[in-house]
């Protein structure tokens, strides 16, 4: 272990930031970028050649021609609108409710007792048991499409707040306790921070879930969407068509998950883990 | 002014049997003295600790404070545990604004202020735990538990997890601090020179269930010397009278 004076350690905390640590994260940023375009460049590459059949995988030049020509008809952006519209609608409403529920279970001893049980239950029931049940209650449209995608959203985002709740270090809890600090202080000042990292886990594994069940509730029965223009491909013999909507639907997941994994870094910079560690080694 | 009448402590395990971890534990504690309680593991010094803070209650007898019976947490009682327990999510100042606010905000800026200058960490009032060092930390918990200005401060072996170095420097710290303040200091520790050198008086904590052992008055000038024969030979003469085999 060095020794470091207090002086030393409180230069070091006012100091600017290195400069290196405004390039990085540019430089390790483009590296995410070089594994999928060395893959299409060999994709290309090797269609060229002629060794995939057109008609089972077509060259990315051919994927990217059928998902211009739709975009050129103005179709593309629609699909895609609708799908993310699902998305956000179902995921929106499946995180709301999980957020609420799972606070609730995690605070209070007592709704654990009463509702845990129960939604652990219906968790085990799989998400696309639901599909005949809903079509039943909410027609053929846009709300059972909706609530499958809540029902898959709900339980990673229940079970990660709830667990983020009650595995709240107890020392921590302690010293809210020493100085009496009352409930409101004690959620907003300990519990809210400590439980926000797992919480956020919870959010990005139900947005992944809500990415799962838009495709399956567009490949089910819909007229537009990503999952509907997979079908269409298949149904007219387009493989280009489907393996454009796959692309898209890998950026759009990648993207949204992106976002929160953006907000929630910069809401939990306090963490101490392995990541920042290795931030510090290449500054 | 603090009085511990006839305390016993008992928990029950999770079959629901009971386990006595204090059992008839008289002892009285003057205004600015400084008490030691030592013991080996188990003997539940830190229990006791635990019911003068309030965070426990006693199965049995009463922790009374300036005569009024302790039924839980209070400004007039500071604790400091063997970790800082600091929030990894908040600044140094805002872990020290969590004793204070039920204050005026202006009077919490006042107080961090203050009692960051006298822990000597005024520059890191917007510092992160995650950026400070072990004894930084411990010094930020020593604000935390010392910024409503107590009558007693309790400290649960609170240096027992630094290096030895940052350990004296501490030891030191406290007994300049407890020279501004003094507050009456409960101490809970297994460095029986620290107790000695620190302490009025030190208590040793015997058996399972655990009773005061023996009560020795340490009547050395301060500041004392660690190297010096009295303060040896009372350590030696403690560590003979604690239970070790």
């Amino acid at each position: 272990m060095t020794v470091t004076s207090l002086s030393q350690r409180e230069a070091a905390l006012h100091a600017p930031r290195p400069f290196g640590r405004l390039v990085a994260p540019h430089l390790s940023g483009l590296r995410a970028f070089l594994l999928p375009l060395g893959l299409l460049l060999a994709w290309q590459g090797l269609s060229s050649a002629g060794l995939f059949p057109d008609y089972l995988l077509p060259a990315p030049a051919a994927v990217y021609g059928e998902l211009a020509t739709l975009a050129a008809k103005g179709e593309l952006v629609a699909h895609i609108a609708i799908t993310f519209w699902r998305v956000a609608l179902g995921f929106a409403t499946g995180a709301l409710a999980a957020t609420l529920l799972g606070a609730l279970t995690g605070y209070s001893r007592t709704a654990r007792d009463y509702l845990d049980p129960t939604l652990q239950a219906l968790k085990a029931v799989p998400s696309l048991a639901w599909v005949p049940l809903f079509i039943l209650w909410f027609g053929i449209f846009e709300t059972s499409k909706i609530a499958l995608i809540a029902v898959g959203v709900f339980f990673p985002v229940y079970l990660n707040l709830m667990s983020g709740i009650q595995s709240t270090d107890r020392k921590l809890v302690e010293v809210a306790q020493v100085n009496n600090l009352s409930r409101i202080e004690l959620i907003r000042r300990i519990l809210i921070p400590a439980t926000l990292p797992s919480y956020l886990t919870g959010l990005r594994s139900g947005l992944a879930l809500g990415w799962m069940f838009v495709i399956a509730a567009e490949l089910m029965g819909a007229s537009q969407g990503l999952g509907f223009l997979m079908v269409d491909g298949q149904m007219t013999g387009r493989p280009a068509i489907i393996i454009g909507a796959l692309l898209l639907f890998a950026v759009a997941g990648k993207l949204s998950d992106a976002l929160i994994a953006a907000v929630g870094r910069s809401l939990t910079a306090w963490q101490d883990g392995f990541a920042s560690s290795q931030e510090r080694a290449n500054a | 002014m603090l009085e511990i009448a006839q305390v016993t402590k008992a928990f029950a395990d999770g079959a629901g049997v009971n386990h006595t971890a204090l059992e008839q534990v008289e002892l009285s504690i003057g205004e600015h003295e400084i008490v030691s309680l030592v013991g080996t593991s188990g003997c539940g010094k830190s229990t006791l600790l635990r019911l003068v803070s309030g965070l426990e209650k006693p199965s049995g007898g009463r922790v009374l404070l300036q005569g009024r019976s302790v039924t839980g947490p209070s400004p007039a009682v500071g604790m400091v545990f063997q970790e800082p327990r600091l929030m990894p999510w908040l600044i140094v100042a805002e872990n020290i604004r969590l004793a204070l606010l039920d204050l005026p905000r202006q009077e919490q800026e006042y107080r961090i202020a203050e009692v960051l200058e006298k822990v000597g960490l005024s520059g890191f009032a917007r510092a992160l735990p995650r950026q400070l060092s072990g004894g930084m930390a411990q010094r930020v918990a020593i604000a935390r538990a010392l910024v409503r200005r107590p009558s007693v401060l309790l400290l649960d072996e609170p240096f027992s997890a630094l290096d030895s170095f940052t350990r004296l420097k501490l030891q030191e710290h406290l007994a300049e601090l407890w020279e501004q303040e003094r507050f009456t200091l409960l101490l809970v520790t297994h460095d029986v020179e620290e107790a000695v050198l620190l302490s009025d008086r030190v208590v040793i904590l015997r058996g399972h269930p655990g009773r005061v052992h023996k009560i020795l008055d340490v009547e050395l000038p301060r500041p004392r010397r660690r190297t010096a024969a009295e303060v040896q030979g009372l350590k030696e003469e403690i560590i003979s009278t604690l239970d070790l085999s």
